[in-house]
């Protein structure tokens, strides 16, 4: 009789994308992993990290910035990059900052459109990348519940949701041909609980973003938005300090934050645990009438 | 802040199901997956919201659970689910996975996607139109793939009157044809619910005192989780050899790689397939520390106690318990695509961390789903058909069948010119 072995749901998670991301690096010529600096990433860094111990990443980190995250995730990502020996390279759409997009002068869908998707698509070309990995989420977005681990994208990088490959038990199809790619997702089957409750677990560093604080911040119907910089403000509107941090992270002008006293990340995990309101609700780009589907079939990450 | 349930705390603890469904047009398989995360809380207000807004403007009572879980434009335009969707929910004993498939018979495929992951099947049954030729289908393709826990939910009690007679029948007759289906180590189980109202879903409800078995959330929290995964049968795919050859680590040669089912100790004796090398346990590396034993499905770094040539796509197994290693395989094949399988055709099949060139040598038989009959020697195989097959490999493989072993009998078929996925193989 052999004593009972069994894994806890993390380590299982856990498991599973070590193995997916050892299969990325097993098949592909040239992979990246895509850092967003948020939570999702930072578990999926940390992943990448022990997957490939005692030795170093064996891929490149690539950042697509647009220039308007927050002050606190640059000093994160570069103290951090360093912190774990990473290569890290970061990408901007420079043209387009340079003519001064902003999702108040462009409108959300087509700021989006310009620093993120046509960002990201450049940084992969101009990489040569043919698989990029991304820290997105099943259950963030009902299109995101479609998505493979493995997810073809044609020589214009684009999804095409209805022909996606069958992707059976765990094996993978990793082939591609010159100038398509893959995109995968290690931590597609965790939800955001998991990532908490990991990252309180294994100490993950996270940006402080994520803990409460007073902040100065403007509301905007149900939103919290900050509001330390006027360019980010409409007519109007006028900042007052709350008490509050984010569930997501993303650019500034567009990323809302919740009221909360969690300053612990035992008191975000509690406060995961019993939140009633999904986190994508204070992302801005998720309500217009471009859905995710519609961004992701382009290209979107 | 004050009342926080401290279950969710200690949720870190709690074990993983996943499981899948399948159920035809009209079952209610959306509208029970959707009351599933409703009384779970496995869903939040504003999803929740906007849903019951769509259902306001449409008028039909209970839409919103089936409009919780559809997830393309196309599906909502026309009201049906087109592919395979994950969902996420936890209670405090469990984490669940469901593996969301579309019942109709077109998608085949699909479903047999969705229970390659899968430990539990719910098979949906409408209590008004009793077992039905799908049932058959979705009970023939759950035991194919090896899925060990059946449930068949016997749904739309709401419309019979909460009638035990019939539940009866509807169990007979599922359990009259069942009986060529059963598996190893398989059971099966009847739950009378109420997706649209609820019934022996989440809570028992008061319309079915008659019924004394399980809900159907207390079957999914108690079902084991490790059935699918074989305990005894050391078996290590190599997928990646790592060399970082840096000063502190100049000498490390590591096999990564997932174990994909049984347990190892360090100083095991081990041999390695198909060279059939042979070495010891030397070292389990792990990010944490090195382990004196790890088991599935735990991915992990060996080191030998020989330096030994091992390359991606070789198996490391215990020297007395190891796996067959063929050339020429016998296997059942799901067919994927549009353009049929055919004897005498060459393509690409994924197995474990092999890819290797296969030839269809015969084509044996054709396996209705529907009527469970045997067509012997078909021309061809076409999307969503399901058959026994020849194949020849251009090299051995490591393999064993998949009725004992899900991870090493497994494997996807790849056409080499187009790269997609179009057949999924269960080794006999």
């Amino acid at each position: 009789m052999t004593t009972k072995k069994t894994l806890t749901h993390l380590q299982t998670l856990e498991a599973e994308s070590i193995h997916i991301m050892r299969e990325v690096v097993a098949e592909f010529r040239n992979p990246v992993m895509l850092y967003s600096i948020g939570k999702d990433s930072s578990v999926m860094l940390h992943l990448a990290r022990k997957a490939f111990a005692p030795g170093p990443l064996p891929f490149s980190l690539l950042h697509v910035d647009t220039g308007y995250k927050f002050k606190e995730m640059y000093e994160f990502r570069d103290w951090y990059a360093k912190e774990i020996g990473a290569k890290l390279i970061v990408h901007r759409n420079e043209e387009a900052i340079a003519q001064g997009a902003h999702p108040l002068k462009l409108g959300v869908a087509r700021c989006c459109g310009a620093l993120k998707t046509k960002a990201l698509l450049d940084a992969l070309e101009a990489g040569g990348y043919d698989a990029a990995m991304g820290g997105a989420r099943r259950d963030e977005e009902r299109s995101r519940a479609k998505e493979r681990i493995f997810s073809f994208r044609d020589e214009f990088g684009q999804w095409d949701p209805k022909s996606q490959r069958p992707e059976l038990w765990d094996l993978y199809n990793c082939r591609v041909h010159e100038g398509e790619s893959i995109r995968v997702f290690p931590i597609s089957n965790w939800t955001e609980m998991d990532i908490w409750q990991y990252i309180k677990l294994e100490n993950i560093p996270i940006v402080p973003l994520y803990y409460a604080k007073e902040r100065p911040m403007v509301k905007r119907g149900n939103m919290l938005i900050p509001g330390d910089d006027p360019a980010n403000l409409k007519e109007g509107e006028v900042a007052e300090n709350v008490m509050c941090r984010f569930r997501t992270l993303g650019c500034s002008p567009c990323t809302g934050a919740v009221y909360s006293d969690a300053t612990t990340i035992e008191e975000i995990v509690a406060e995961s645990a019993i939140a009633t309101r999904s986190e994508r609700e204070t992302r801005i780009i998720d309500h217009g009438s471009n859905s995710m589907e519609d961004k992701k079939k382009e290209g979107y990450f | 802040m004050s009342t926080i349930d401290k279950t969710l705390f200690n949720a870190v603890e709690t074990e993983l199901l996943r499981f899948t469904t399948a159920g035809s047009v009209d079952d209610g398989k959306s509208t029970l997956i959707g009351r599933l995360l409703v009384d779970t809380k496995g869903v939040f207000e504003d999803q929740l919201d906007a849903a019951k807004s769509v259902e306001d403007k449409k008028g039909a009572k209970g839409a919103h659970l089936a409009l919780l879980t559809d997830g393309l434009q196309a599906e909502r335009e026309q009201g049906i689910t087109i592919d395979v969707a994950y969902r996420y929910f936890a209670t405090p004993k469990r984490k669940f996975i469901i593996a969301d498939t579309p019942g109709h018979e077109q998608y085949t495929r699909n479903m047999v996607t969705g229970a390659s992951t899968a430990n539990l099947a719910i098979i949906l049954i409408d209590a008004r139109k009793g077992v039905l030729t799908q049932s058959r289908r979705h009970a023939y393709i759950s035991r194919l793939l090896g899925i060990p826990h059946l449930v068949v939910a016997i749904n739309k009690m709401d419309l019979v009157d909460y009638s035990e007679e019939v539940y009866d029948k509807i169990r007979q007759d599922f359990t009259d044809f069942h009986g060529k289906l059963s598996i190893p180590g398989g059971d099966i189980t009847f739950i009378p619910i109420s997706a649209l109202e609820g019934d022996m879903v989440v809570e028992r409800g008061s319309n079915m005192p008659w019924y004394e078995g399980p809900t159907l959330l207390e079957k999914l929290e108690s079902a084991p989780v490790e059935g699918k995964i074989n305990a005894e049968d050391f078996r290590f795919p190599v997928q990646y050899v790592s060399r970082p050859q840096t000063e502190e680590l100049h000498d490390f040669r590591g096999y990564m790689g997932r174990i994909e089912s049984g347990s190892v100790k360090v100083g095991d004796a081990i041999t390695v397939l198909p060279s059939g090398l042979t070495s010891k346990i030397k070292e389990i590396v792990t990010w944490e520390g090195n382990l004196k034993e790890a088991w599935a499905p735990m991915s992990v770094t060996l080191t030998l106690a020989d330096e030994r040539d091992i390359s991606r796509g070789d198996m490391i197994v215990h020297t007395d318990n190891q796996p067959r290693v063929e050339k020429e395989i016998t296997t059942m094949i799901c067919w994927m695509h549009e353009t049929p399988l055919q004897p005498g055709k060459k393509y690409l099949i994924k197995h474990a961390t092999n890819t290797v060139k296969a030839m269809v040598t015969s084509l044996v038989e054709r396996v209705d789903v529907n009527t469970l009959e045997h067509i012997a020697a078909p021309a061809e195989l076409k999307m969503n058909e399901i058959g026994k097959v020849s194949l020849k490999l251009l090299k051995p493989i490591a393999c064993d069948a998949y009725a004992d072993n899900r991870a090493t009998g497994g494997f996807i078929v790849i056409d080499d010119f187009t790269n997609m996925t179009v057949g999924a193989g269960m080794i006999q």
